[in-house]
């Protein structure tokens, strides 16, 4: 079997706050509708999670689900396991109308760390990331820059970002560069 | 700058997370019809200035395509409403009403 690799095998930067790239992740797109019963059951077999409502991500043990549209589910499980959590989810899923792959391969997954990590991505996310309008628990899919991503918040206010896996070496570079030291507001 | 709230998603976010979609509520005139309503189908736009209905899709957001009623003088949104309708709803046609008595009306 070929030798599976992340896009930047695990590179990381040190900068006002940490940017990692987390190396291999497991991912699974699922698509259907998230109302139905046999839905919400798959997903529990798979990860231990229900799914989130609406603009939120659950993690635990299994793995983490988050929502990403209406209709649309990213499952968060072990790179090893996703092929595996594919075809259970396929059989559990037979007969309702649904699309899931793994996308594993096809995406890039970073971890903003340390205090400061809401200016990194404030930058350049059109989006309001005050602690006020975004906490632990928070999804967003919106644009870093340029580039389309879909970020979240853990518990230890740091995030996870999610984006396509051809634009990750570019991702990296824009938010070291927007991380570097001593490009962060004074008032933090 | 304008503002949208996306009826899929709940989001309301700039417009640069959206991707313009041109006018809504168009007869799509297609083979087998009259040469004049194609064309006018294909080419000709209302283009008013004051109250326009718009196709949005929240293309760095949810993906979804949504329909927005705005001012095209003012850039102020009147209202955000679903892509599965072919005519404003109610709540739309009379958040507009209130706010443009002049207004004469949808089509």
């Amino acid at each position: 079997m070929s030798n599976a690799v992340s896009i930047l095998n695990g590179a990381s930067s040190n900068g006002a706050v940490k940017i990692t790239e987390a190396g291999l992740r497991g991912m699974i797109t699922l698509r259907g509708d998230l109302s139905s019963t046999a839905l919400k059951d798959a997903v529990k077999s798979v990860v231990g999670l229900t799914p989130p409502s609406e603009r939120k991500v659950k993690s635990g043990k299994g793995g983490g689900v988050a929502w990403m549209s209406s209709d649309e589910l990213l499952l968060l499980v072990d790179y090893d396991k996703a092929d595996a959590t594919v075809a259970k989810l396929s059989k559990a899923l037979a007969g309702e109308h649904h699309m899931v792959v793994n996308v594993s391969d096809a995406r890039a997954v970073f971890l903003i760390e340390g205090q400061g990590a809401r200016e990194v991505l404030a930058k350049g996310a059109p989006v309001d990331l005050s602690p006020e309008a975004f906490g632990a628990g928070d999804l967003r899919r919106s644009r870093i820059g340029q580039l389309a991503a879909a970020f979240w918040m853990t518990e230890d206010e740091s995030f996870e970002l999610v984006c396509f896996r051809s634009v990750g070496a570019f991702m990296f570079d824009w938010l070291s560069n927007a991380a570097r030291e001593g490009s962060l507001p004074e008032f933090l | 700058m304008l503002m949208l709230k996306c009826p899929n998603c709940g989001v309301t976010a700039e417009e640069t997370e959206f991707a313009p979609g041109g006018e809504a509520h168009l007869t799509r005139y297609s083979s087998g019809s009259e040469d004049q309503a194609f064309t006018d189908y294909l080419f000709a736009r209302k283009n008013p200035r004051g109250v326009h209905f718009e196709r949005w899709r929240h293309a760095f957001g949810c993906g979804k395509w949504f329909h927005a009623a705005r001012c095209t003088a003012t850039l102020e949104v009147f209202g955000t409403y679903t892509a599965q309708t072919s005519t404003p709803p109610d709540d739309i046609i009379a958040a507009i009403k209130a706010k443009r008595p002049e207004w004469e009306g949808f089509k």
